[in-house]
């Protein structure tokens, strides 16, 4: 099976929609509302997705970091402490967004923080992995991220762990989580993550010969322009989108 | 170019290699493997019309014992998480709605709801919009349910139970017809509200449906809760105890099957389902029969909600369905035309005549979109079959940057292996039928 990418139907990858992260832009301490803002993963230029001149308004200028919502700080408050005292040492951060709680953990340790949630903090139900891929966060480009129910306590948290592009590999938690045997196979079929000691990590929705991870950043939609009343309706990918 | 799909070698490494060229069969069986047992394995589906869409079961049969049952799934992928990334956020409601095609007003509930969080809206959305997402989501667990006890009574033979099951379904859909315009995938929750306000004489057919519920449902228990034969076919079958249940992450009718009255609706509410009085069912045989009198006893529970839903509206009348905040709410109108639902005549008249503004903000809004906080959310729901959640990820741009979907259906298939193995091949069907996956919603 190839890894690789299929150049699709004759087209580029999707445009980017941001450019790497400018070194400029560093973690920093919002004074105002006191937790650290986390370093931006990406720069947002320009309005209207126009990137070849004739921007006339001005506003094609425009350059805004990418900030994902930073780190929060002790004391997070109720029963957000309990899980976080049972998982110190493992966490690397963690984000209080929205009332939901999510921990960076990192991949090394994900086996023995999700034994530890489920053993001990009563996390009995996952409700699965969901892969997400980040191309401009350098180094951290693919994210798995895990749902956890405690039905015992009724709360929810995230557990959310990174692997460089260059080197997809993270532990399998299927030992722990019986419920993650297909989410994990579903993580490799689309995003190419390897979780090392799944018991058959096959492919589960593609077909097993599919060459590519399709739900990858870098894996084109596809699509062939579609005519209409003399008109031509370019497809989704090569259609203006607002940056 | 190599072609990646091209045929390649057919010589096989491994294995005896049997040549059929017309000869008399019965030799060539002879010749097979004498003293071969009766393990078999047979392909079931992906087109067999016992399981429930295009699932592929891979069984391995000891004469009619089934010693391992296995899933192929894959053969309904749409990439709809993938096309969502392409289209702004209220366009994703119309992709995801297509998914779990039984009940796509969960789908577009859990997604709004995800989408709302990330927006910090979720307190703006107005009472009436939280009102009629409750009685849609409540009509379609009736409608959902009915087409799971239908096709499970037609996959053992009961077709009158399919013929009653699809006659009342038909009627939900007449209502979603009524409210929405249309039968299925309606893209009507949206992010910050509902895309219209009920009709004239929606309430009324409301009201006149639950009244007609009351007297079918009872005909279903008639039908099948003492039946000697369906009692005999489901009893004891697809047994799936709490702490496999658990394991294996299976949420919804299976669960409380188990005897564990789990449900989202009464644990974490979400659309205001904290003000409305229903119990949540439980079954204590976690076996197929189980799964049916849950899903039958929680039809009348959905009934009791529409009914307390129907009174709200009842007083809500002229109240507003979409979030107050111009830069969210979805700018156009939708009206009766003489050709049926369309755009309103009156926006059309107000944008293209009238207003400039409205007219810019009308383009920008319907182009473009609005952006959403970078972050993550997950809210799932109690849908018909269990919790379905949306995954929603933001870059704080105009389209979703991510939304992956946990499917109940997906997860609780994962239990077909366990609940079969070791049990009579016709039995796989029944508790396949009992977890009741769709397939839309499986490989999305």
């Amino acid at each position: 099976m190839s890894d690789t990418t299929p150049g699709g139907p004759g087209k580029d990858p999707q445009p980017a929609t941001h450019e790497p992260s400018s070194p400029e832009i560093e973690a920093t301490t919002d004074s105002t509302s006191g937790f650290v803002r986390s370093p931006a993963v990406g720069v947002r230029k320009g309005m209207f997705g126009a990137r070849d001149g004739g921007d006339t308004s001005g506003y094609g200028g425009l350059v805004a970091p990418i900030v994902y919502p930073g780190q929060a700080e002790r004391p997070y408050g109720g029963w957000y402490d309990v899980v976080a005292d049972s998982l110190e040492g493992l966490v690397e951060r963690v984000v209080i967004h929205r009332g939901e709680i999510t921990f960076h953990v990192a991949r090394e340790h994900l086996q023995n923080a999700m034994q530890t949630l489920r053993d001990e903090q009563r996390f009995e139900f996952c409700a699965g992995v969901s892969g997400v891929h980040y191309p401009d966060d350098a180094g951290r480009e693919l994210h798995a991220v895990y749902s956890l129910l405690s039905m015992t306590h009724n709360r929810r948290i995230r557990v959310e762990t990174t692997t460089p592009d260059s080197d997809r590999h993270l532990p399998s938690c299927v030992a722990t989580y019986p419920t993650l045997d297909w989410h994990e196979r579903e993580a490799w079929d689309f995003f190419g993550l390897v979780f090392d000691g799944h018991p058959a990590l096959t492919r589960i929705q593609m077909p097993d010969d599919w060459p590519g991870h399709p739900q990858r950043k870098d894996y084109p939609l596809g699509g062939i322009p579609v005519e209409y009343k003399g008109g031509t309706v370019p497809p989704p990918d090569q259609r203006r989108s607002y940056s | 170019m190599t072609d990646p799909y091209a045929a390649t070698s057919t010589e096989t490494t491994e294995g005896r290699v049997f040549t059929v060229g017309g000869q008399d069969w019965d030799d060539f069986t002879d010749e097979l493997n004498p003293d071969a047992s009766e393990r078999v394995v047979v392909n079931m589906g992906p087109q067999h019309p016992s399981t429930h869409g295009v699932l592929r079961l891979i069984l391995e049969l000891e004469g009619e014992t089934v010693t391992e049952a296995r899933c192929g799934i894959g053969y309904l992928h749409t990439g709809i998480e993938k096309n969502m990334e392409f289209r702004s956020w209220v366009q994703g409601v119309t992709f995801c709605t297509r998914m779990d095609y039984l009940s796509p007003f969960f789908n577009e509930a859990t997604y709004c709801l995800g989408v709302e969080r990330l927006l910090d809206i979720e307190d703006q959305v107005p009472e009436k919009a939280q009102v009629m997402r409750v009685l849609l989501m409540e009509l379609n667990r009736i409608s959902s349910h009915l087409v799971c006890i239908a096709t499970g009574g037609m996959e053992i033979g009961a077709l009158t139970v399919m013929t009653i099951g699809f006659r009342e379904r038909e009627l939900v859909l007449d209502l979603f017809e009524l409210i929405t315009g249309l039968r299925m995938n309606h893209a009507f929750i949206r992010p910050g509200g509902v895309a219209q306000d009920l009709p004239p004489g929606a309430l009324d057919e409301i009201r006149s449906f639950v009244a007609l519920m009351r007297k079918r449902l009872p005909e279903y228990a008639a039908l099948c809760n003492a039946n000697p034969i369906f009692k005999a076919r489901l009893s004891g079958v697809g047994h799936l105890d709490l702490e496999g249940c658990l394991a294996l992450g299976i949420s919804g009718p299976v669960l409380r099957s188990a005897g564990y009255a789990w449900d989202l609706r009464k644990t974490s509410p979400y659309s205001g389902y904290e003000d409305y009085d229903f119990d949540v069912i439980t079954w204590d045989t976690a076996d197929a029969y189980g799964r049916f009198r849950v899903r039958l006893a929680e039809m009348e529970e959905s009934l009791r909600i529409v009914e307390q839903a129907a009174n709200r509206l009842a007083d809500l009348e002229g109240a507003p369905v979409m979030v107050a905040d111009k830069k969210i709410a979805w700018p156009s109108q939708l009206a009766i035309g003489a050709d049926g639902m369309g755009n309103s005549l009156d926006h059309i008249r107000h944008i293209m005549g009238e207003s400039m503004e409205a007219l810019i903000h009308h383009f920008k809004l319907v182009t473009e979109g609005f952006r959403v906080p970078p972050g993550q959310a997950y809210v799932p729901i109690e849908s018909p079959r269990g919790e379905l959640g949306a995954h929603v990820v933001s870059d704080g741009g105009t389209r979703p940057f991510r939304v992956h979907f946990r499917d109940p259906s997906f997860t609780n298939l994962q239990a077909t292996s366990v609940m079969s193995e070791g049990g009579a091949v016709a039995d796989v069907i029944v508790a396949i039928a009992s977890i009741d996956p769709v397939m839309g919603g499986v490989d999305r």
